[in-house]
């Protein structure tokens, strides 16, 4: 059951890759193509020859976009996929439609949401390349962060639902995740790296775009596999 | 109306629950794919690099910045 399960994530994130790959191409592409012409001016400006291509623009927003949406879909579809089957009678959510959209929804929040509010998605020539160390470890490490605050407030949930009733206990869970969020970003690092000259309207352009993506893809995630798990009669059969 | 609405307790005995002994080997190994994979997408030949050179990153560049990982 568990293969089904991984492999359903996966093929319904790839189908959400696709989604998200005609989303992009239509919406965000664009605004990477100026913010790609503005890093050419910058350097130009400066007096430095255009990096060298290896990869012609047209492949970066045809093929290559495809593979790096539809593979990233995919991976995310197969985690999605297990912690389905993990879920899946552990939660007080019984009708498997409504489990994989909570966790579709709980999943774009930590995993997608949280993060990019204290890094937001970047268009090229936003960040230097001396730091991408540095930008690399905080953001994986602010993700890792809000998934552990997740998974401690779903768990205190259960606790506390238990405790001060269904309504004040998710309250008081929800509060205590936004709590934890707030404080532990507060020690992460800042990291503002935008030219002065980049257009304001291009930058938030890019990251509503970006935002979009991300929850066009948690949303087809979490509807499709909800759809086809609820049809499934093999994985959801009453016991009694 | 015997029972309010509200305090209905759902049963999770209804749905099968996947023992963790079943369900580990299957989120051992197909979880580290899955990670390696978005790493391919999100990090390779970015701050860190298996793979030498730059043609990864060129490749997925678009995605990469639109799905929100740091890039260059």
């Amino acid at each position: 059951m568990t293969r089904t399960l991984l492999l359903r994530g996966m093929l319904v994130g790839l189908v959400a890759g696709l989604v998200v790959f005609a989303f992009a191409r239509w919406t965000a592409e664009p605004q990477v193509d100026r913010a790609v012409a503005f890093e050419a001016s910058m350097d130009q400006a400066k007096g430095e020859s255009p990096e060298p291509a290896m990869v012609s623009r047209k492949i970066q927003r045809g093929i290559g976009l495809l593979t790096g949406a539809v593979v990233y879909s995919s991976a995310l579809g197969g985690i999605f996929g297990l912690v389905f089957a993990f879920s899946q009678g552990r939660f007080a959510v019984s009708s498997p439609r409504a489990l994989a959209l909570w966790i579709a929804g709980l999943g774009f929040i930590s995993v997608a949401l949280i993060p990019s509010l204290k890094y937001p998605a970047n268009p090229p020539s936003v960040g230097s390349p001396e730091t991408i160390g540095m930008r690399t470890a905080t953001y994986f490490l602010a993700i890792a962060l809000s998934l552990a605050t997740m998974t401690l407030s779903l768990q205190l949930a259960r606790r506390l639902t238990r405790r001060f009733g269904v309504w004040n206990g998710s309250l008081l869970a929800v509060f205590l995740f936004v709590f934890l969020t707030v404080t532990l970003s507060s020690f992460l690092p800042v990291i503002d790296e935008v030219p002065q000259a980049f257009p304001a309207s291009l930058l938030w352009k890019f990251r509503i775009a970006s935002w979009e993506m991300q929850f066009l893809l948690w949303g087809t995630l979490g509807v499709l596999f909800g759809w086809l798990t609820e049809r499934d009669g093999n994985t959801h059969t009453l016991v009694r | 109306m015997t029972q309010p609405i509200v305090g209905t307790i759902p049963r999770p005995i209804s749905i099968p629950v996947i023992p963790l002994r079943e369900l580990l080997p299957w989120a051992l190994f197909g979880g580290l794919l899955m990670l390696l994979l978005i790493y391919f997408v999100g990090a390779e030949q970015g701050a860190t690099s298996i793979i030498h050179g730059r043609i990864v990153h060129e490749f997925v560049h678009d995605g990469r910045h639109l799905l929100g990982f740091p890039c260059h």
